[in-house]
């Protein structure tokens, strides 16, 4: 679950993390209020930047610096009309503008080969780090943590001599480092990173951005973070189909697809690409065989407007196929289907499943090829 | 032979009157798999079906009944706990099925292990079935076949989709692994691959892989530097949007990392030969035995 700006600084702060004072705005006016407010005392200057799900904010034009309330009020009011990477702005973050001397990372993120927490640092900050890993990786010095004993002082000092000379400054940075890594583990996060940890021209370490990504298995045991979930930020068809307990990912294409198991439904997505066609999405059933969830996945991908054809993709283990053959039946009653449905099951109680679909009037294939072949043909229209 | 598992293996099962683990231990025991012992923390004492000894820890169970493996059917809240209950008692094979374990909870598990000697398969995997010999876990026997191929996948019913391809062109199994889903898991592709190379009733193995991670990519280099035995490789989630989860939480390109075009290209580059749809997994075999 990704977090937004102003939630992951507020979590950093709480680990004893420095960030410029900021507040957020959901309306040009409160930005203009937040302004005031953060210009009493100081130059009057703020960053208004926009907080969604997006890399490479900056570059669509979501962060910008203003000069004065009014100036804060006009950029909030543009920003909070755009829409990066398909997500519209709904809210921003006002924060008082810092000047700029240099700019550093630092990064943790859980390293799957070494099977451990790995922190990442370089001087090269501010920018996307993807980037100068793509550019320039002898920037990026990477260190693995030992979840049992956590980040050490020394190993934390040491990093820091890769990003400063003077010494309070590599103490300032080891101290931030630490603590970043506390919050990493201490909020179940599989990502956490400061980017830019901005150095002052004189000489002081703030950290500027704040980025965190919570480790979906691990909301079960912190309500507290659970609940900073953004609905607004998902379509409402992955809400739908998480509150079904069903795994479902909206695509473009035309071809609804309904199956059991992650990979399998990820192999009849590629199959459908394969040949010719075009995934309408990404949906698992799981492994159990509760025919109202079945009901649930028909409901979600009738509601997609795109779906031409949906198909029923089912390898029976656990689930068992009659169990789906019932959901089906189930389903076609309750919703009137207006997309033809292609229905290939195979495996535990398929006999018994084939004589339920063919009693409803349905018709059920054995070969996964065969089946994909036809729903894309008739997605396409073609009989 | 066959790879961790066989006739020998002696099996104890936690969780074993939970929901899932009592229907499963029933398919396991009907396999011919033998169920020794079963843990569930105030049951024990009783017996499973009447034959199985329940203990409350694992610690009891081991002492009393010697058991070689465990498989954990417990909710995810309960489970890295029974790993390191297993471990501790000094299980060297344990099988995890349960899905939804946190990551940062599997990077304390992995030192654990390897301090102690112990195997984990899994978590968030169907298991592994050494067919006519052995199945630990939920992998359904009946699409199985006893025979020379060795199976090592990251998924569950794309698995058994392959197997019945297998199996229906009487292409056995020597024993067929699915390792999880999860970014972290107990043992790897090339663990695998190096014990199927070893085995000597495996003749060439399957190897089914998905989008995430570069497990594959270090695969690909292992088998062109250390493996005679052919193989032949499935990867899932070419179509996958980048930065999306696809169901198993290890499945996600995360940046410009883990693509199946990437991996597909670095399994061709050692020489596997690279299946566009599951039913290739047949005549790609023929080709190479």
């Amino acid at each position: 679950m990704n977090l937004h700006e102003y939630q992951a600084r507020e979590l950093l702060q709480r680990y004893g993390i420095s960030f410029p004072p900021a507040e957020v705005a959901a309306t040009p006016d409160e930005a203009r209020a937040i302004a005031q407010r953060l210009g009493k005392g100081g130059a009057g200057r703020v960053v208004v930047k926009a907080q969604v799900h997006a890399g490479g904010r900056g570059k669509a034009g979501g962060v910008t610096l203003a000069n004065s309330p009014a100036e804060a009020a006009e950029h909030a009011a543009r920003i909070l009309g755009l829409t990066i990477r398909g997500l519209a702005v709904r809210k921003v973050l006002v924060a008082a503008a810092v000047d700029i001397a240099s700019e550093s990372y630092l990064g943790v993120i859980v390293d799957r080969a070494a099977q451990r927490p790995v922190l990442m640092v370089s001087p090269a900050g501010g920018v996307d780090i993807e980037e100068v890993a793509a550019r320039s990786p002898e920037q990026i010095h990477r260190l693995g943590v030992d979840p049992r004993y956590g980040l050490l002082a020394h190993q934390a000092i040491a990093l820091g001599f890769r990003l400063y000379r003077d010494v309070t400054q590599v103490r300032a940075a080891a101290d931030v480092m630490q603590r970043l890594y506390a919050a990493f583990y201490g909020v179940g996060a599989s990502l956490a990173e400061i980017n830019p940890l901005a150095t002052t021209p004189a000489g002081r370490l703030v950290a500027l951005d704040a980025k965190i990504v919570i480790d979906d298995s691990e909301l079960g045991r912190r309500p507290e973070i659970a609940a900073l979930r953004d609905l607004s930020t998902e379509a409402p068809a992955e809400e739908r189909a998480r509150a079904a307990g069903l795994s479902f990912i909206k695509l473009n294409g035309s071809v609804g697809c309904c199956v059991n198991g992650a990979g399998l439904a990820m192999a009849t997505m590629d199959l459908v690409k394969l040949y010719g066609g075009a995934p309408a999405n990404f949906l698992d059933i799981g492994g159990s065989s509760n025919p109202e969830k079945v009901v649930a996945a028909l409901e979600i991908i009738t509601g997609d407007a795109a779906v031409k054809a949906i198909l029923f993709n089912i390898f029976g283990g656990i689930t068992r196929c009659d169990d789906v053959a019932n959901g089906i039946v189930q389903a076609t009653t309750q919703l009137s289907l207006k997309v033809p449905l292609v229905i290939r099951l195979t495996g535990t109680n398929e006999a018994e499943a084939v004589e339920i679909l063919t009693r409803a009037g349905f018709s059920a294939l054995t070969d996964m090829d065969e089946a994909v072949q036809r729903a894309v043909a008739l997605a396409a229209g073609r009989p | 032979m066959s790879i961790f598992i066989d006739q020998s293996t002696r099996l104890l099962v936690q969780g074993v009157t939970g929901r899932d683990g009592s229907f499963h231990t029933r398919q396991m025991i009907g396999y011919g798999t033998k169920v020794v012992a079963g843990v569930t923390p105030g049951k024990g004492g009783e017996l499973f079906e009447g034959v199985v000894p329940v203990y409350d820890t694992v610690a009891d169970a081991v002492r009393e009944t010697q058991p070689n493996a465990a498989v954990i059917y417990v909710p995810a809240a309960a489970a890295v706990s029974a790993i390191f209950e297993a471990a501790d008692a000094g299980l060297g094979l344990i099988v995890c099925i349960t899905e939804g374990i946190p990551v940062l909870d599997m990077t304390r598990v992995t030192p654990f292990l390897h301090e102690r000697g112990a195997r984990l398969i899994g978590p968030n995997c169907p298991g592994l079935i050494s067919p006519g010999k052995c199945k630990i876990g939920i992998i359904p026997g009946n699409i199985c076949k006893p025979g020379r191929i060795g199976v090592v996948s990251r998924s569950g019913t794309l698995t058994y989709e392959i197997i019945h391809q297998l199996s229906g062109h009487d292409f056995g199994q020597s024993t067929c692994v699915g390792i999880g889903g999860d970014p972290i898991v107990g043992t790897s592709f090339i663990q695998c691959l190096s014990a199927f190379q070893a085995d000597a009733e495996t003749d060439a193995v399957v190897l089914i892989g998905e989008i995430g991670g570069t497990d594959e990519q270090q695969a690909a280099e292992f088998v062109q530097r250390a493996m005679t035995k052919p193989v032949v490789g499935f990867i899932a989630g070419q179509t996958a949007p980048p930065g999306r989860r696809m169901g198993h939480a290890g499945a996600i390109v995360s940046g410009a990392e883990g693509t199946a075009a990437e991996k597909m290209a670095a399994l061709e580059r050692a020489g596997v030969g690279v299946m566009q749809r599951p039913a290739d997994v047949v005549p790609l075999l023929k080709e190479r035995l």
